[in-house]
C-alpha cells in the first residue's frame, strides 16, 4: 500500500510541476498575476509532496518491506537503523528521489523570498526549477521506480514492476542484500548529500540568470540576488568533494584520497566552473564587465551539475563510484543537450545587451588579473573534460578502450594550479581600475622575499625536490600576501577608531565579508596545498609478508606485526584485524589495527587501513592478505604519507572561510548601506 | 552475473598461463625472487583489465593478485619492466595503460587540451585589447563603475597611505 501511495505521490507531484510550467509561462505572457501566483503555490507544493514520498521510502527502508525492490537491494535485517535511512541515497532509483526532494526544497526557498522588486524573475525561476524537478522525477517515474515491487511471472522469471502483469504473484524475500558496504562508512553518508546538496543549489543561480535573459533585465540584479546561492552551493560541493577525498582514503585502501577517477572529475568540473564564476562576478558587480561570460559560466555550472549526476549515474563511464547503472542515460543526454542549446540561445538573443560598460584600462587591473583566474580554471576544465571523455571517443571512433588516468591529469594541471596559486598571491594585492608594474612591483617585494627565505629555509632542513619547493614559495607566498592584506586592513580601522588591533582584525572581517571571508578561503587552499604537495611527491611505500614478531621497515618508521584475529562482527561481516606496534626511530609511537572486512551478504571485502596521523606524516597500513591455515604470515602494505593532514585541516578553515563569507545578513541591502555610511563616519572622524 | 562470469573467465585464462608458464624451464632456473615492491612498482603503472579504473597494484580482486602473480613470475624470469607491460597491452588492450599510448588517434589526447587552451587564451587576448580602447564605453557609465569599487576598503587605503 505504502508503495502504490509513494508512487502516486511522485505522479501527481511531476503533473504538478508541469502545471506549473505552463501557468508560469501563460502568466509571463498574458500578464496574469494570478497565474503566476498559482504557479508559484503548486511549486511550493511540491516541496511538502515529495517529502511525503520520502517519507514513504524511508518507512519502507526501515520496516524492511523486501517485496520492494529498492528496499531489497539497499537493505538488510542486520543493518543498524540509521543505515536503513541513509540508505535512501544508496542506490540509484533512492538518491534521484533525493536529488528532486532537494530540488524541491530549494525551489520552495527560492520562490518564498520576498520578490517586490524582481517580480518579472519569477516566472521564470519558477520555470527552470520545475523543468529540472520535472526530469527528476520522470526519471524516477519512467526508468527508476524506487517503489516497484517484485512479482514473478508465469515463467517463472521475477521482475520488479509497479504495474504487475496479470496472474503474476508477488515475491517477499526473506532478507534484503544489504547496502554496498563501502557506501556503510559514515564519510560516505554525508557525501553525497552534501555534493547532491552543491549541485542542486546551482539550479538556482542558473534560473535566476535565465530569467535575466529572458526578461531582458541584464544589470547585475540576479547576481546580486543569488549571491549567497552560489557560495552555499559552492561551500557544499566543495565540502562534498573534501569528503568524498577522505572516504576514499578511509576505506579505499589506495593510501590517497584523489585517483582522478571519472566521478571524482565529474563533481570536479562543476567546481571549476563554479570557482570561477564567484570571481568573474565581482567584475561584473564593480565595473560593469563580463556580463556575457557570467551567463556563459554559470549556464556551464548547470550543464556540468546534470552532466555530473549522469556520469555517476547512467553507467556510461563505469568506474569505482559509479555503483549505480542503468539505461537511464539517454534521458540525461538528451536534457542537458536541449537545456544548453535553449540557454546559449537566449543567451546569443540577449548578447549585445550584455556588452561591457566600462574598459580594459590595465593589463595588472584586478579584473584583468581575474580574466587570467578565469581562463586557468577553463584550462583546468577543459583537461579535465577531455580527460573523461576521450575514452568515449576512443572506443566509437576506433573501437581501442583506452584509460586517461592519473599522470595525464597531474602533468597537465599540475603547471595551471601553481599558475593559479601565484594569482592568488598577486591579484588581492592590484587594484580594480588600474595597477601598474610599479605599484604592484611595491607591494609585493616584501611577502615575495619573505616567501623566498621560507623556501631557502625548506630547501636546507626538509627537500630539495624542485617542484616541491616551487610549490613551498607559492604558497608561501599566498598566505603571506593574504596576512599582509588583513594586518594592513587592521591597522588602518585600528588607528582610525583607535580600537585594539583584534577588535579592529575582526570588525574588519565582518564589515567586508566577502572580501576576507575570500582570503581565508585563499589561505585554507594554501593548507590543502601543503597536504597535496606532501602526498603527491613524498609519498613512499612498501609491502612485505612477515611473521609474528617480524617487522616491515619504511622511512624513519618499523612496524612489528604482533598479532591477528579473525571474529564476526555485530552486522554479521567476518573481520580479520592485526595488531601492528609502530616505531619511530626506535621510539613506540602507535598501536594501529589494520583489518579487512568481509561482508557475506554482499560477497564483498573492504580493507581498512590502520593510520597514524601527524602533521608531519601518516603511516598507513593496509592488511593486504592472510589466510588462517597458510604459514606464511601476513602480507602488509605500508604507506608513509608527509604532510597529508594539511589538507584536513585546511578544509576546516575553508568551511570558516565560507561561512564568514556567506553568513546571511538580515537584509543585503540595508546592511551595505549602514556600514557604508558607518564607514563615512568613521572617516571623517578620523580625519 | 555477467561480471562475475567475465572475472571467472579470466582467472581460468590466467591460470592456464600461470601454469603453462611455470612449467618452463626459465622459471625453475629462478633464483632471487622479486619483492612486493618491484611487482607493485609495475602494477602501480597498469590498470585492473576487468575493474574500471582501478590501479593493478591497488585492486583488491582476486583475479588481479593473480596478475600481480604473473607480474612476479615475469620479473623472475628476468623479463623487463617495458616487456611485461606489453605483455599486458597485447592480452587486454591498451587500456591496461594509464595513459592512452601515444600513436594514431590517442595523439589527440594529448593535443586537444593545449590547442583549446592557447584557443582561450587568444579569446582572452583579443578581449583584453577590444575593451582597451576606448571608444565603446561612455564618461558617465565609466565614472559610475568606477566609483562604487569597494568604497570602504578604498578609504581605508588611502588612509593606509595617510598614515604611513
Amino acid at each position: 500500500m505504502l508503495a502504490q501511495f509513494g508512487y502516486g505521490i511522485l505522479l501527481i507531484t511531476f503533473l504538478l510541476s508541469l502545471y506549473a510550467i505552463a501557468a508560469a509561462v501563460h502568466g509571463y505572457f498574458t500578464q496574469s498575476t494570478r497565474a503566476i501566483e498559482s504557479a508559484r503555490r503548486s511549486m511550493l507544493l511540491t516541496f511538502p509532496l515529495i517529502s511525503l514520498a520520502a517519507a514513504s521510502l524511508i518507512l519502507l527502508l526501515v520496516q524492511g518491506d523486501y517485496n520492494v525492490q529498492f528496499v531489497y537491494e539497499v537493505t538488510s535485517r542486520s543493518m543498524p537503523t540509521y543505515l536503513k535511512i541513509t540508505a535512501w541515497w544508496g542506490g540509484q532509483a533512492g538518491s534521484l528521489l533525493f536529488w528532486s526532494w532537494l530540488m524541491s526544497a530549494f525551489a520552495t526557498a527560492a520562490t518564498l523570498r520576498k520578490w517586490d522588486r524582481d517580480i518579472e524573475f519569477l516566472p521564470w525561476v519558477i520555470v527552470v526549477a520545475s523543468v529540472t524537478l520535472a526530469f527528476f522525477l520522470a526519471l524516477n517515474i519512467l526508468f527508476e521506480d524506487p517503489f516497484a515491487r517484485l512479482y514473478q511471472t508465469f515463467d517463472g522469471s521475477i521482475a520488479a514492476y509497479q504495474f504487475a502483469p496479470a496472474g503474476a504473484t508477488p515475491v517477499v524475500p526473506a532478507d534484503g542484500r544489504g547496502l554496498n558496504p563501502l557506501l556503510r562508512h559514515p564519510g560516505m553518508i554525508i557525501h553525497p548529500p552534501l555534493l547532491y546538496l552543491g549541485f542542486v543549489s546551482y539550479v538556482i543561480p542558473f534560473a535566476f540568470a535565465i530569467a535575466a535573459l529572458i526578461t531582458g533585465r541584464t544589470d547585475d540584479r540576479w547576481i546580486r540576488l543569488t549571491r549567497r546561492w552560489s557560495l552555499w552551493a559552492w561551500l557544499f560541493l566543495s565540502f562534498g568533494l573534501v569528503l568524498g577525498g577522505r572516504w576514499a582514503y578511509d576505506v579505499l585502501g589506495w593510501g590517497g584520497y584523489w585517483g582522478w577517477d571519472p566521478v571524482e572529475i565529474a563533481a570536479f568540473m562543476p567546481w571549476l566552473t563554479g570557482t570561477a564564476f564567484l570571481h568573474s562576478v565581482m567584475i561584473q558587480e564593480k565595473r560593469g564587465m563580463l556580463k556575457q561570460w557570467n551567463m556563459v559560466l554559470i549556464i556551464l555550472t548547470y550543464a556540468l551539475v546534470i552532466f555530473g549526476t549522469f556520469l555517476t549515474r547512467s553507467g556510461v563511464l563505469s568506474s569505482v563510484h559509479a555503483f549505480a547503472q542503468s539505461a537511464i542515460g539517454p534521458s540525461f543526454f538528451v536534457f542537458i543537450g536541449a537545456t544548453f542549446v535553449t540557454s546559449i540561445a537566449l543567451l546569443l538573443h540577449r548578447w549585445n545587451d550584455l556588452r561591457a560598460e566600462a574598459e580594459m584600462k590595465s593589463l595588472l587591473s584586478r579584473e584583468a588579473l581575474f580574466l587570467l583566474n578565469n581562463l586557468l580554471f577553463m584550462s583546468v576544465l577543459v583537461v579535465c573534460f577531455w580527460g573523461v571523455i576521450f575514452p568515449l571517443i576512443s572506443e566509437l571512433f576506433t573501437g581501442q578502450k583506452v584509460t586517461v588516468g592519473p599522470p595525464f591529469y597531474e602533468r597537465a594541471n599540475s603547471p595551471l594550479f601553481a599558475a593559479l596559486m601565484l594569482l592568488m598571491g598577486i591579484a588581492p594585492l592590484s587594484a580594480w581600475g588600474h595597477s601598474t608594474m610599479q605599484t604592484l612591483g611595491r607591494a609585493l617585494w616584501k611577502p615575495a622575499i619573505a616567501a623566498g627565505l621560507g623556501t631557502v629555509a625548506i630547501y636546507f632542513t626538509y627537500t630539495t625536490h624542485i617542484i616541491a619547493l616551487i610549490g613551498f614559495f607559492l604558497v608561501f607566498f599566498v598566505i603571506l600576501v593574504t596576512l599582509y592584506e588583513f594586518w594592513r586592513g587592521a591597522r588602518a580601522r585600528q588607528r582610525a577608531q583607535n580600537e585594539h588591533f583584534f577588535t579592529a582584525l575582526s570588525r574588519l572581517t565582518g564589515r567586508n565579508r566577502r572580501r576576507y571571508g575570500g582570503y581565508i578561503i585563499h589561505i585554507s587552499m594554501m593548507l590543502m596545498a601543503i597536504g597535496i604537495l606532501g602526498i603527491e611527491l613524498f609519498q613512499s611505500e612498501t609491502q612485505g609478508t612477515v611473521q609474528v614478531g617480524e617487522s616491515l621497515n619504511l622511512q624513519h618508521y618499523q612496524l612489528v606485526y604482533e598479532d591477528i584475529a579473525r571474529f564476526t562482527g555485530p552486522d554479521g561481516r567476518e573481520v580479520t584485524r592485526a595488531v601492528i606496534q609502530v616505531y619511530k626511530d626506535g621510539q613506540p609511537v602507535a598501536e594501529l589495527h589494520p583489518r579487512t572486512d568481509y561482508y557475506w551478504e554482499a560477497q564483498q571485502n573492504m580493507t581498512i587501513p590502520g593510520v597514524r596521523s601527524t602533521l608531519a606524516d601518516d603511516v598507513y597500513v593496509l592488511l593486504v592478505d592472510w589466510e588462517p591455515a597458510s604459514a606464511i604470515g601476513a602480507t602488509f602494505k605500508v604507506y608513509v604519507n608527509p604532510l597529508v593532514n594539511w589538507l584536513w585541516l585546511g578544509s576546516f578553515l575553508f568551511l570558516a572561510g565560507v561561512v564568514v563569507a556567506a553568513w546571511p545578513d538580515k537584509d543585503p541591502e540595508s546592511v551595505t548601506a549602514r556600514a557604508r555610511a558607518r564607514g563615512a563616519r568613521q572617516i571623517s572622524a578620523a580625519d | 552475473m555477467p561480471r562475475t562470469l567475465r572475472n571467472t573467465k579470466y582467472v581460468i585464462l590466467l591460470f592456464l598461463i600461470l601454469t603453462t608458464l611455470l612449467a618452463s624451464p626459465a622459471f625453475a632456473q629462478g633464483s632471487n625472487p622479486p619483492t612486493d615492491d618491484e611487482v607493485n612498482a609495475i602494477a602501480k603503472q597498469l590498470y585492473c583489465p576487468v575493474c574500471e579504473n582501478t590501479p593493478l597494484d591497488v585492486c583488491p580482486t582476486q583475479a588481479c593478485a593473480q596478475w600481480r602473480d604473473l607480474i612476479r613470475l615475469m620479473l623472475s624470469q628476468g623479463k623487463g619492466e617495458a616487456e611485461i607491460k606489453q605483455y599486458f597491452v597485447d592480452n587486454y588492450g591498451a587500456r591496461v595503460l594509464n595513459e592512452p599510448p601515444r600513436s594514431g588517434l590517442n595523439w589527440l589526447a594529448y593535443l586537444v587540451p593545449p590547442l583549446a587552451i592557447l584557443a582561450g587564451a587568444f579569446i582572452v587576448f583579443r578581449a583584453l585589447r577590444a575593451w582597451k580602447k576606448p571608444a565603446t564605453a561612455s564618461p558617465a557609465l565609466q565614472s559610475e563603475a568606477d566609483a562604487p569599487a569597494d568604497d570602504y576598503v578604498a578609504r581605508l587605503e588611502e588612509e593606509v597611505r595617510k598614515r604611513n
